[in-house]
């Protein structure tokens, strides 16, 4: 047998190859920047252009928009390397699993996560957000986006395996990230009152520190049960 | 190989299980019913009304309960996971996805008599407090569970999903148990506390809520080693102990015609 090559070769080569794929798909790529864009805009239609209450509401909005539009683009996580038998092939590389599994995640979040984090600020502005504001709701998104992708990615590998896993999705991921929805709004909403946003800041982070350990080793769980 | 550990690996074979389960069954369901009408009774009669809320505490016999319950039942179903996925023991596979819908049920019944109490005394029913929302996640996180269980078709494969989610939204209960002293908001803190020798509620209020806890964990064995039973009986169909017993009750039945 070859030489099996170190664990930091197989997480680059891993990671050049989810980029690669996602390049190749680029369109597919840019949906759910577009989904957020559009359910943003719903907000002014469905609550009346009313500028003081959107202005209230735009943290809260562009946090929900987020949560959703990374929803959307989890689904797919694992799905097509199920199917083509590329899963079996990480399972069966000898590398250590943790790892190639953090790299997925850590390559969702880099697609998905940071720009939703950037666009996010945007659209609240787009309904009247502060500027000072904004600037809390970038950095609760920074840190609350790849809480998401760690925590949805292992559920994510979880129901790879299901025909129409898209909603049982859904239905398992909103209620656990609730608490960085209600961490984030809560910095935001802060922020917009006037009051320190940091104790929000700190929950995140402090959700971060959990699941940045903690997830990679659920989802190699997960991705194990899937495949047998 | 000394004899509780002999007990335990025999307990991992499904037949034994199963008799296991057939001697307990009985015990569990009316001592459990029994202490819950006691705890009901004097409860509901014979304590002093407080001196605050007046007669409407009384559901605290109910909602006490029922809301350690809803935890204790997603910690146990978590650890019997754990075991599930760690030894691969197909009853404790069965045990974790046995003791869902029970704890699902206590939890709905904690937010239900939370919420009636909390009309008359908070001036709500509903609020969107540290604590209650949390309970809340704690019943979707059961119904999460539930449903990934019957998604996959393969039993075994289902159950080891449900035992890894289970596993991770472990995380919520310290969120439940700590939340209403993180967050200052209206749910009080427990007035009861077992450790430390400051309890704030009044031993003749006392006696018949742990008594209900007692009576709550009884019949919660009872409808676990139920729903236990059934699963079994369903997912080893066609093995021989099965059909004994299949062939054994409908010997009895013919009995009775």
């Amino acid at each position: 047998m070859s030489a099996v090559p170190s664990a930091v070769c197989a997480a680059m080569a891993l990671a050049k190859r989810d980029l690669r794929v996602l390049w190749r798909r680029r369109a597919d790529a840019v949906n759910p920047l577009l989904f957020a864009l559009i359910v943003s805009a719903l907000f002014p239609l469905a609550l009346g252009p009313e500028a003081k209450q959107l202005a209230r509401i735009a943290g809260g909005v562009a946090w929900v928009t987020v949560l959703l539009a990374s929803l959307l683009s989890l689904d797919a996580l694992f799905r097509a390397d199920l199917e083509d038998g590329g899963l079996d092939a990480l399972l069966v590389s000898g590398q250590p699993l943790p790892l190639l599994a953090f790299v997925r995640l850590a390559t969702h979040w880099l697609t998905t996560g940071l720009p939703l984090s950037v666009a996010g600020p945007l659209l609240a502005m787009m309904l009247g957000l502060p500027v000072a504001a904004a600037w809390v709701l970038a950095a609760s998104l920074l840190l609350g986006t790849p809480v998401i992708s760690l925590l949805g990615g292992t559920l994510a590998a979880l129901t790879a395996a299901l025909p129409r896993s898209g909603i049982v999705l859904s239905l398992l991921v909103l209620p656990l990230t609730i608490p960085v929805l209600v961490f984030g709004a809560g910095a935001v909403d802060a922020a917009v009152l006037g009051l320190s946003p940091a104790p929000g800041l700190l929950w995140l982070g402090v959700c971060l520190a959990l699941a940045l350990p903690l997830a990679p080793l659920a989802c190699a769980a997960a991705m194990r049960i899937s495949v047998t | 190989m000394n004899a509780l550990t002999l007990w335990f690996h025999r307990l991992g074979s499904p037949p034994t299980f199963y008799a296991f389960a057939d001697r307990w069954r009985p015990w569990l369901l009316w001592s459990g019913l029994l202490l819950a009408l006691i705890a009901a009774v004097w409860g509901l009669a014979f304590t002093p009304a407080d001196f605050l809320q007046g007669e409407s505490y009384r559901i605290i016999y109910i909602h006490v309960p029922a809301a350690w319950m809803g935890q204790f039942v997603f910690v146990l179903m978590a650890v019997s996971g754990f075991v599930a996925l760690v030894w691969r023991i197909k009853v404790a596979e069965i045990m974790a996805i046995a003791a869902a819908p029970t704890g699902a049920a206590f939890t709905a019944i904690a937010l239900a008599t939370g919420s009636l109490w909390g009309r008359p005394t908070w001036g709500t029913y509903w609020e969107w407090d540290a604590r209650l929302t949390s309970t809340l996640i704690l019943l979707f996180l059961y119904f999460g569970v539930i449903g990934l269980y019957r998604a996959i078709e393969d039993h075994r494969k289902a159950a080891r999903a449900a035992a890894l989610l289970s596993i991770i939204g472990l995380v919520n209960i310290p969120i439940i148990q700590y939340s209403v002293y993180w967050w200052n908001t209206l749910h009080q803190p427990s007035s009861i506390q077992v450790l430390e020798a400051r309890s704030s509620i009044d031993p003749s209020m006392l006696w018949p809520l742990l008594i209900m806890a007692l009576a709550t964990k009884l019949y919660f064995g009872w409808a676990a080693l139920t729903r236990a039973q059934t699963l079994l009986l369903e997912q080893e169909s066609g093995k021989d102990w099965v059909r004994a017993i299949v062939t054994a009750s409908a010997a009895k039945q013919g009995d009775m015609a």
